[in-house]
C-alpha cells in the first residue's frame, strides 16, 4: 500500500462520497488509487469550483467537503474557495499535490508554497514529510475540519510521500490533541444569567447567525423561541435558521437588511447574538447598537465574543447543545407587547418598489419561484444585487439558503449548486445569479452537463455589474467605471452549446409559464430573466 | 497599554512563520519577539510584548489560543513579570573616554566582554528600562553596532501560587 493508498482508504473511514477536483502530475498518485475506491470523483473545470462544490455537499449534508487538486496554479486556484469556505466557517477538507519532497523550496516547476499561502484561510494545514503520519494526519484533519468553529484544513502531499510505501496502516480510533479541545457546552453559570436576563428583558430578541445551520441547531432554536415566545432576526448567513414566515421571524438585519428588522435590533433591550460575527455589514458600529442594551454573545468561538463589541454576558459553546441546555430552564417571558410592536413595525417599514413594466421584476419573480418550489428545495444565492434580492424576497420553508455572505465571492452559486445536488439527489437546487457572477463560473456548466445534475439556474440579466453600478449611482452620480456587460453572451445560444434547456422570462408576464417550465424540466435548465438594468436593491 | 504573552508553542517548522502572521494579518504590533526552546524539546516558549487598547490585548490572546499550535498562553503585565533583556553593544574608544566608559560600566552591571585597539563590546543583561538608561548614558560614545534580544519575561513567583 502506497501513500495515496492509505489517503482514499482513510477517504473511505470518513465515509467521503465525493471528491472534487482536477488532477495534475502532482496529485495523479491519489487519482490513481482513487480508481480502486467507490468514491466518486468530479471533474471541475477551474480548481476554484472544486472548494465550492465541496462547500455545497458541505451544507447540504453537514459533512465535510473534500477537495483534490494539483500542485502550483492548481493549489494556487482553489485559494479563493478555500478563503470562501474559511469565512462561512464551512468544513472542507482540501487535498493539493506538491512536488517532490527533495525539490521543496528549489522553485521547480509547478511549485508553490500554499501551506504558506493559505494560512490565513484555514484552520490548520498540514505538509505531510513521512508516509507513516498519513493516518494520523487524515484523522486530525477531518476532526479540525468538523468541530468546533468548523472550517477548511489544507493537506498538502509531496508527490514521493504519496508513492511511498506505507508500514502498518491503520487508521486511529481516537486523537490526542493537547491544542485542541473545542468547546461544546456552555456554562451552566452563564446559561442562567441568560435566563434572567430574558426574564427581566420587556424587548428581547435573537439575533441569528450561519452559526444556527452549522451546529443543526434549527429545530433546538424553533422549540426555544415558541416556548419563550421570543422574536428572531438573522444575519444573512442566519437565513433559513427559522422560517421565512414564522410569525417570530422579523427578518434579515444589515445594511441590505429589512428596516424592519434593523429597527427591532436596536429598540430590543436585550439581544442574544448566536452564531454570529457582529461583522460590518450585519451591525454597523456595534458599539453604538449595543450602548443601550444587554448583549448577550453565543459562539462556538471565544475569539469572536469581544471581538467587535463587548457582551455583557458571554457564553462560548455549541448552539445546538446550548439551546439543548436552555430548552431544560423553564421560565417566563411577556413579550406579547413587543411582538405587537414589531408586527407594527413591520407593516410601517415594508420596502415598496416601484417595478418597470418592461421588465421582469426580480421581487415577483424571486417570491413567484420561492413559492413554487419544493418546500424542502435548496436555493443557492450568488453574489450581487441577485443576493440581495435574494435574501429580501426568497421565503425559506424547511429548505436550505447557501450563499456566499463572509466573502461575496462572485461565481458561488453554480459550482455550489452543483455540489449540494450531487450530495442530495432528491431535493430540488436552484442557483440564482447575475450575468457578471453567471459567466464566472459558466465553465462549470460542462461539469453539471457530464455529471447530469438536475440543477436548474436562473440568471437574473441586468448587463451590468449591478451592485458595483448601483454603488456607482450613489456614490459617483452616475459616473460608471468598469460595470457595463454588453449584452453578452447570448445566453440561449450557450444552452444549446452546453446541450441543455433554456428558458427566457422577458417580463412579468412570463413569469409563471416560465418558472413552471423551468421546475418541469428534468435535467439542468438554464433560466434567462431579464431584470431593468438601472434597478436598485436600495 | 503594554503586555506580556508568554506563549507554549509546538516546536514545529512554520510555527514562528504563524504567530508572527497572525500579528501581521490583524494589525497586532509586536513590540519583542524572542522564541527558544523549553525543557521538553517538542516545545518552544515564545515571549511576546505588545501593545494596544484593552480590547485588542484581549484579542491577541484569544487569536493566539485559536491557533492549533499554541499549546498554552500566559498574559501578564510588566509589573507582573521579572523580565529581562540581554543587548552586545559595540563602541569606537579612545584614552581619554576609556575610564568614563568602564565607570558607566561598572554602575550599570555592563561587562566589557570583548576589546582591540580602538574598539571594545559590551554586554549588559538587565531589564528593558536599565538597558535603555544605559544606552542613554554612552549615547556621547560613537557606537559601531547593536544587538538586543528582546524581552525575556516569566510571571513572579508570588503571582504563580494565586
Amino acid at each position: 500500500m502506497n501513500g495515496a493508498d492509505a489517503i482514499i482508504k482513510c477517504l473511505e473511514e470518513e465515509n467521503v462520497k465525493y471528491v472534487f477536483g482536477y488532477p495534475g502530475v502532482a496529485i495523479c498518485p491519489f487519482y490513481n488509487s482513487i480508481l480502486s475506491s467507490d468514491i466518486k470523483t468530479v471533474l471541475v473545470r477551474t480548481e476554484q469550483s472544486a472548494a465550492h462544490a465541496a462547500s455545497g455537499l458541505a451544507r447540504t449534508t453537514g459533512e465535510v467537503g473534500v477537495c483534490a487538486v494539483t500542485s502550483g496554479p492548481g493549489a494556487t486556484n482553489l485559494i479563493t474557495g478555500i478563503a470562501t469556505a474559511f469565512a462561512d466557517s464551512i468544513p472542507l477538507v482540501c487535498i493539493t499535490g506538491q512536488v517532490n519532497s527533495s525539490l521543496l523550496g528549489s522553485d521547480v516547476f509547478q511549485e508553490a508554497d500554499i501551506t504558506g499561502a493559505v494560512e490565513s484561510f484555514v484552520k490548520y494545514s498540514y505538509l505531510v514529510r513521512n508516509v507513516n503520519d498519513i493516518p494520523r494526519i487524515m484523522k486530525e484533519a477531518f476532526h479540525i475540519a468538523s468541530t468546533g468553529r468548523k472550517g477548511p484544513v489544507l493537506i498538502d502531499i509531496p508527490i514521493d510521500v504519496q508513492n511511498a510505501t506505507i508500514k502498518n496502516y491503520k487508521y486511529p480510533d481516537s486523537l490526542s490533541m493537547r491544542t485542541y479541545k473545542p468547546t461544546v457546552k456552555g456554562n451552566y453559570g452563564q446559561l442562567k444569567k441568560l435566563v434572567n436576563a430574558l426574564e427581566k428583558a420587556k424587548k428581547p430578541i435573537i439575533c441569528v447567525g450561519g452559526g444556527i445551520s452549522l451546529s443543526g441547531a434549527n429545530d433546538e432554536l424553533l422549540k426555544f423561541i415558541e416556548k419563550n415566545n421570543i422574536p428572531v432576526v438573522s444575519t444573512m448567513m442566519g437565513i433559513g435558521a427559522v422560517a421565512t414566515k414564522h410569525p417570530l421571524y422579523f427578518g434579515m438585519v444589515g445594511n441590505n437588511g429589512k428596516p424592519y428588522a434593523n429597527k427591532a435590533m436596536n429598540e430590543s433591550d436585550t439581544l442574544v447574538m448566536v452564531g454570529a460575527r457582529v461583522a460590518d455589514r450585519a451591525i454597523n458600529s456595534p458599539d453604538i447598537v449595543m450602548s443601550n442594551k444587554v448583549l448577550i454573545h453565543i459562539d462556538v468561538d471565544p475569539a469572536e465574543i469581544g471581538k467587535n463589541c463587548g457582551p455583557t454576558i458571554p457564553i462560548v459553546g455549541d448552539a445546538k447543545a446550548i439551546f439543548e441546555d436552555l430548552n431544560k430552564e423553564e421560565f417566563k417571558t411577556d413579550t406579547e407587547g413587543w411582538i405587537k410592536e414589531l408586527n407594527q413595525y413591520k407593516t410601517e417599514l415594508e420596502i415598496k418598489r416601484n417595478p418597470d413594466k418592461n421588465f421582469t421584476d426580480p421581487e415577483y419573480f424571486i417570491k413567484t419561484i420561492s413559492d413554487k418550489m419544493d418546500e424542502n428545495a435548496i436555493y443557492v444565492a450568488d453574489v450581487g444585487q441577485n443576493q440581495i434580492w435574494s435574501c429580501s424576497f426568497h421565503e425559506v420553508k424547511k429548505g436550505k439558503f447557501l450563499t456566499s455572505g463572509g466573502m461575496g465571492t462572485m461565481g458561488y452559486s453554480i459550482p455550489a449548486a452543483m455540489g449540494a445536488n450531487l450530495a442530495d439527489s432528491k431535493r430540488q437546487v436552484i442557483a440564482v445569479c447575475g450575468d457578471g457572477s453567471f459567466q464566472m463560473s459558466m465553465c462549470e456548466l460542462a461539469t453539471i452537463k457530464q455529471e447530469n445534475v438536475p440543477v436548474k439556474i436562473v440568471v437574473l440579466k441586468n448587463n451590468f455589474l449591478g451592485m458595483v453600478r448601483e454603488y456607482q449611482h450613489y456614490t459617483y452620480k452616475d459616473n460608471y467605471s468598469v460595470v457595463n456587460l454588453n449584452d453578452y453572451p447570448n445566453l440561449c445560444a450557450i444552452a444549446k452549446a452546453y446541450d441543455m434547456e433554456y428558458v427566457k422570462i422577458a417580463n412579468n408576464d412570463d413569469v409563471l409559464s416560465g418558472i413552471d417550465k423551468l421546475l418541469k424540466t428534468d435535467g439542468p435548465c438554464i433560466c434567462e430573466v431579464l431584470v431593468n438594468p438601472l434597478d436598485l436593491v436600495k | 497599554m503594554k503586555k506580556i504573552y508568554s506563549v507554549l508553542v509546538e516546536n514545529r517548522s512554520g510555527v514562528l512563520s504563524k504567530v508572527s502572521g497572525l500579528f501581521a494579518r490583524r494589525c497586532f504590533n509586536i513590540d519583542s519577539l524572542v522564541v527558544g526552546e523549553t525543557f521538553d524539546p517538542e516545545v518552544s516558549n515564545m515571549t511576546i510584548v505588545s501593545s494596544g487598547d484593552e480590547r485588542t490585548l484581549e484579542q491577541i490572546e484569544k487569536q493566539l489560543n485559536k491557533k492549533l499550535d499554541v499549546i498554552k498562553v500566559k498574559t501578564f503585565k510588566e509589573s507582573q513579570a521579572i523580565s529581562r533583556e540581554l543587548m552586545l553593544i559595540k563602541l569606537k574608544y579612545n584614552k581619554n573616554n576609556r575610564k568614563d566608559i568602564m565607570e558607566i560600566c561598572d554602575i550599570c552591571k555592563a561587562e566589557i566582554v570583548d576589546i582591540s585597539k580602538n574598539h571594545m563590546m559590551i554586554q549588559i543583561c538587565d531589564t528593558p528600562e536599565k538597558i535603555c538608561v544605559f544606552r542613554s548614558m554612552i549615547s556621547g560614545i560613537s557606537v559601531v553596532e547593536v544587538a538586543r534580544t528582546g524581552t525575556l519575561a516569566l510571571p513572579k513567583c508570588s503571582d504563580l501560587e494565586n
